[in-house]
């Protein structure tokens, strides 16, 4: 894949993505949300993806929306559209992610801001380096969070420590976010890319199409009734129930013996 | 044979329906509408089936008309072409007709669902009547079904601003019966097929019609056609079954007669 700004590179079943303008803090261009739609549906559609790392290149995760670049909009032309950008770019970004039915694992490798502090909740899991950092930094500079921010914050950390997140655009430690519960785990930075790959490892090994099926539950669970998610989890169930690797499941528990998921 | 879509009888009962031009999104052709209505009117004949699917595929269930065959037209041209003809055979099916929607349910495709007695809609289904963009307006009842389903400022909104309507608006507003995800579509209109065809056929036609004619009469004229299939349905012999079998906590025997 020949992408400017970031990596797309793919190790057996594990594809690591890295936002990777390391000078910038990895601050998110126009070209990078393209970059990135691509590679998600790239990955969507390769067969032989079946789990996906995000990370940046350098001393930052992502530094959020690169502000240099909203600057030189040319304003006789109108100027900058901040819902229109977020229509037109981030929003896509963040339900493509979510309903890309493999596991994303973000390894967050330093800070975390803004627009970057979104595409981090927006993973599935999250595993960060214990010098990483995070922070809705959008206050700082008269603006309210976006790409996702304030539906997954709640839902992470509550509304109490959400609010004081994201009105105060504190910063906030790895170790803090862990207690928080924004993270799955803390490791020391040398450790970050073994642990997480060995995690992607395991998670490509599994039936990615019952993680699929989860990923879907998960978040329909999180806006609908008790009722209509018992509904759905009977849709998901029978699907799953069909799967190749549900029977392989099946078979190996009969057998005694550890199942070979294909994730078909 | 049929060339732009698949007749299929996938169990007892029921007859299934594929609009099959994938290439075009389906795109509602008369070629296509013709053989639609030759093969409702097949199965409307037949007694075996008492319940029809119809359905595209999960990309789309039709894009809309054919746009190519509005080229160099004139009103004349439309006039002399009688191109609605075969839609008659879809709205004056006797039988219930089940539209089985996934990803695009536009124009002429939107039209042709509403012209069914229900929709079953994938989570991926998108309805719309884009026709505005063409410089014309929905021509296959678009004006008059959609504000009878949705209201009239959503029918307004759809029909003026080309506003599409996912399948959860769709839902929500009552163009359909149910929102299901997407793998499971078709076999939701099928199970949904299966609950109406283990019922008396002659009950199904009156009512389906009589439904029908709620959106035509006046209340006083409906109530007194829904008073009069009601009473046919007396000298059928389904409704002695029904009746005596109800009577008894047995499960009736339908015969259609």
């Amino acid at each position: 894949m020949a992408y400017e700004t970031i990596l797309y590179e793919q190790d057996g079943g594990v594809l690591t993505i890295t936002l990777n303008r390391p000078d910038k803090l990895n601050a998110v261009t126009d070209t990078m949300l393209h970059e990135l739609r691509d590679a998600f549906k790239q990955a969507k559609r390769d067969e032989s993806v079946r789990a996906i790392i995000l990370t940046g290149a350098g001393r930052g995760f992502c530094a959020g929306q690169d502000l240099a670049s909203v600057k030189e909009r040319d304003p006789s032309a109108g100027g900058f559209s901040y819902g229109a950008h977020l229509r037109h770019t981030y929003n896509p970004l963040i339900l493509q992610m979510r309903e890309l039915p493999k596991p994303i694992i973000a390894a967050v490798n330093g800070v975390a801001a803004g627009a970057g502090m979104s595409l981090v909740l927006a993973c599935d899991l999250r595993i960060a380096a214990d010098t990483a950092s995070f922070l809705q930094a959008f206050i700082k500079i008269g603006l309210v969070p976006d790409s996702g921010s304030t539906w997954f914050l709640q839902r992470l950390v509550g509304p109490t420590r959400a609010m004081e997140l994201m009105l105060r655009g504190t910063r906030i430690s790895a170790q803090e976010a862990f207690d928080y519960g924004i993270l799955n785990r803390v490791v020391p930075a040398d450790r970050l890319m073994d642990e997480t790959r060995a995690l992607a490892a395991e998670l490509a090994a599994a039936p990615t199409k019952a993680i699929g099926y989860i990923k879907r539950l998960a978040d329909f669970a999180a806006t609908h009734t008790l009722a209509e998610t018992l509904e759905y989890e009977a849709d998901m169930q029978e699907l799953a129930g069909r799967t190749a690797d549900h029977a392989e499941g099946l078979q190996a528990f009969l057998e005694k013996r550890a199942p070979t998921f294909q994730g078909r | 044979m049929y060339e732009n879509i698949i007749v299929e009888r996938p169990e007892p009962k029921i007859g299934l329906i594929r609009l099959n031009r994938p290439k075009r999104l389906n795109a509602l052709n008369r070629a296509l509408m013709s053989e639609l209505a030759q093969a409702l009117n097949e199965f409307a004949q037949d007694d075996e089936i008492v319940v029809v699917v119809l359905t595209g595929n999960e990309r789309a269930f039709a894009a809309g008309a054919d746009i190519g065959e509005f080229q160099g037209k004139n009103p004349v041209d439309m006039l002399k072409s009688y191109r609605f003809k075969e839609w008659e055979a879809v709205r004056t099916f006797p039988k219930p007709l089940i539209a089985a929607v996934s990803g695009w349910c536009l124009g002429g495709g939107n039209e042709l669902a509403m012209t069914c007695d229900m929709i079953v809609a994938s989570e991926s289904a998108v309805f719309g009547q884009p026709e505005i963009n063409l410089g014309i307006m929905p021509g296959a009842g678009g004006t008059q079904r959609l504000p009878r389903a949705v209201g009239k400022a959503i029918a307004m909104e759809v029909i003026l601003a080309d506003r599409r309507l996912t399948a959860q608006e769709a839902h929500q507003w009552g163009l359909v019966n149910h929102v299901v995800p997407t793998e499971l579509y078709l076999e939701k209109a099928l199970e949904l097929a299966r609950q109406i065809a283990q019922k008396p056929p002659l009950a199904l036609q009156l009512a389906k019609e009589a439904i029908l004619k709620s959106y035509e009469m006046t209340l006083a004229e409906g109530l007194q056609y829904e008073r009069h299939n009601f009473y046919l349905l007396f000298a059928s012999e389904d409704k002695d079954e029904g009746v005596a079998a109800f009577l008894e906590k047995r499960k009736p025997e339908w015969k259609g007669r």
